[in-house]
């Protein structure tokens, strides 16, 4: 499967030129960010503050990673699961994020904003933690340190390997994949 | 006194809590650091049988990922887990040295630290959700045994397929098809949430807390090993090939291969009650057991 070379932050065109189903290889600026750090970007919107980072055109990874070994720049780092992130994620393309990289089903809400505000929702492999680690060359806390793995972090990624679940033309790989092999016993 | 004789060996055994400690805390470290052999060649079968290419590439990074792991001696997943820990005490051991339970916390301190380990434990859970920074409580079940051996299992678990697990408190009448159906159902709402390919662990009967715990001591089979009892065996096989149908694949993308293995325990139950527990499992099954 010959992936799609993407580089961050996302264009408009580069958005809509993904589809449900494709690999993509992403390469530049993503954003660590989990539950807690989710919880005070919204806040700092709702209060109409500056964001630790620019939002616009950038894609979030929900990840927490474990504590890098000395001399590695970041410790096994594959997807959380996204639901959690659920109820924060249309404000924040609301307000510019183009990408979100993560694992497991989103809600109908946050499909419809990423159709709406035009954002791509990609699956990397829950559970290659330390494969995925090895894409990752900078890593750099740059909001609430004091969270520990739920702090945000600004990562480097180079070829960092994704599968395309949701476009922002509807399309949804969760559903369409399913469908194909789901057979009756 | 009745029944004693001058030549009986004293038979209880002393084992120092500090030798828990150290076993606890290599327990914490190679279960997150070494794939199992059984997990790992279920992957690669799974791999070979595959139908979805999305789904083989998937599989291919996960033993990737394994060997990876295993040689740079770094965690399989970032979510290291809560550390569930069973101990199988023998009756005729004397603990000594120490409190045991604290024992068993301080080995998982020093192999979530030492072994860097994310530290996921959050303490006061509806409100400060504050991380406790050590990893500590380990979830402890406890059994006493016969003999003068201590077997440690440590299970680090991960959040994402605990929380897609599922308590049912069924009604009798219900019977094995209402049963089936909630376990299909189950993996089927959680779809790729819990990281499949998953392992299940099925419990049946005894009550609303044992029937979890029979849910959790299933994963602990070897994936690809049959049941001692046919009859489970055969309902452990009927939920393999049903969950495999549901055609959610490696990570939810579309496939075949949904579940490694299904594992049944069950135990009697109150003549008014069906409860079964499903304890969904992430393909990441990681244990390992010592014995002291």
């Amino acid at each position: 499967m010959a992936a799609k070379k993407i580089t961050t932050p996302l264009t408009d065109e580069v958005v809509r030129d993904l589809r449900a189903g494709d690999a993509v290889e992403i390469t530049g600026v993503v954003y660590q960010a989990r539950d807690a750090a989710h919880k005070r970007l919204v806040a700092l919107i709702e209060a109409g503050e500056d964001l630790p980072f620019e939002l616009a055109g950038a894609v979030v990874y929900y990840m927490g990673p474990s504590p890098a070994k000395p001399g590695n720049v970041i410790g096994s780092a594959g997807p959380t699961t996204s639901g959690r992130m659920d109820a924060y994620a249309p404000l924040l393309m609301r307000h510019g994020l183009k990408g979100m990289i993560g694992k497991g089903l989103r809600t109908a809400e946050v499909k419809q904003a990423m159709q709406d505000e035009g954002a791509v929702y990609l699956a990397a492999t829950g559970g290659a933690g330390a494969l995925l680690a090895k894409r990752i060359v900078g890593n750099e806390v740059i909001a609430y340190p004091e969270l520990g793995a739920e702090a945000i972090a600004r990562l480097e990624v180079v070829d960092f390997p994704a599968i395309v679940v949701n476009d922002c033309h509807g399309g949804d790989l969760y559903e369409e994949g399913r469908a194909e092999y789901a057979r009756e016993v | 006194m009745h029944g004693w004789r001058e030549d009986r060996v004293d038979p209880v055994r002393p084992v120092d809590v500090a030798e828990v400690t150290a076993a606890v805390k290599d327990l914490c470290i190679t279960a997150n650091y070494d794939l199992p052999v059984d997990v790992y060649e279920a992957l690669e079968a799974a791999a070979e049988t595959e139908e979805s290419p999305v789904g083989r590439e998937v599989l291919a990074q996960l033993i990737e990922n394994a060997d990876i792991a295993a040689a740079d001696r770094v965690p399989i997943c970032q979510d290291t887990g809560l550390a569930v820990v069973f101990a199988d005490v023998g009756q005729d051991v004397h603990l000594v040295g120490g409190d045991f339970e604290e024992a068993v916390h301080e080995g998982v301190r020093r192999g979530y630290i030492d072994g860097y380990l994310r530290k996921s434990a959050a303490e006061e859970p509806a409100h400060a959700r504050r991380n406790t920074t050590d990893n500590t409580p380990a979830i402890i079940h406890t059994s006493i045994v016969p003999g003068d051996r201590v077997r440690l299992t440590v299970m680090p678990k991960g959040g994402g397929a605990e929380n897609m697990s599922s308590l049912n408190m069924l009604k009798p009448s219900q019977g094995w098809a209402g049963m089936a159906d909630a376990v299909v159902e189950t993996v089927s709402r959680a779809g790729s949430n819990p990281c499949p390919p998953v392992i299940i662990g099925v419990g049946i009967g005894g009550t609303i807390d044992m029937v979890t715990v029979l849910a959790k001591k299933a994963l602990l089979r070897d994936v690809g090993s049959t049941h001692s009892d046919p009859r489970l065996a055969g309902l452990e096989d009927e939920l393999l090939e049903r969950i495999n149908a549901l055609g959610i694949g490696p990570q939810g993308l579309g496939g075949t291969v949904t579940a490694l293995d299904v594992f049944i325990e069950e135990m009697p139950c109150h003549i008014a009650s069906m409860p079964m527990a499903v304890n969904v499992q992430c393909h990441a099954q990681r244990h390992k057991t010592v014995e002291l």
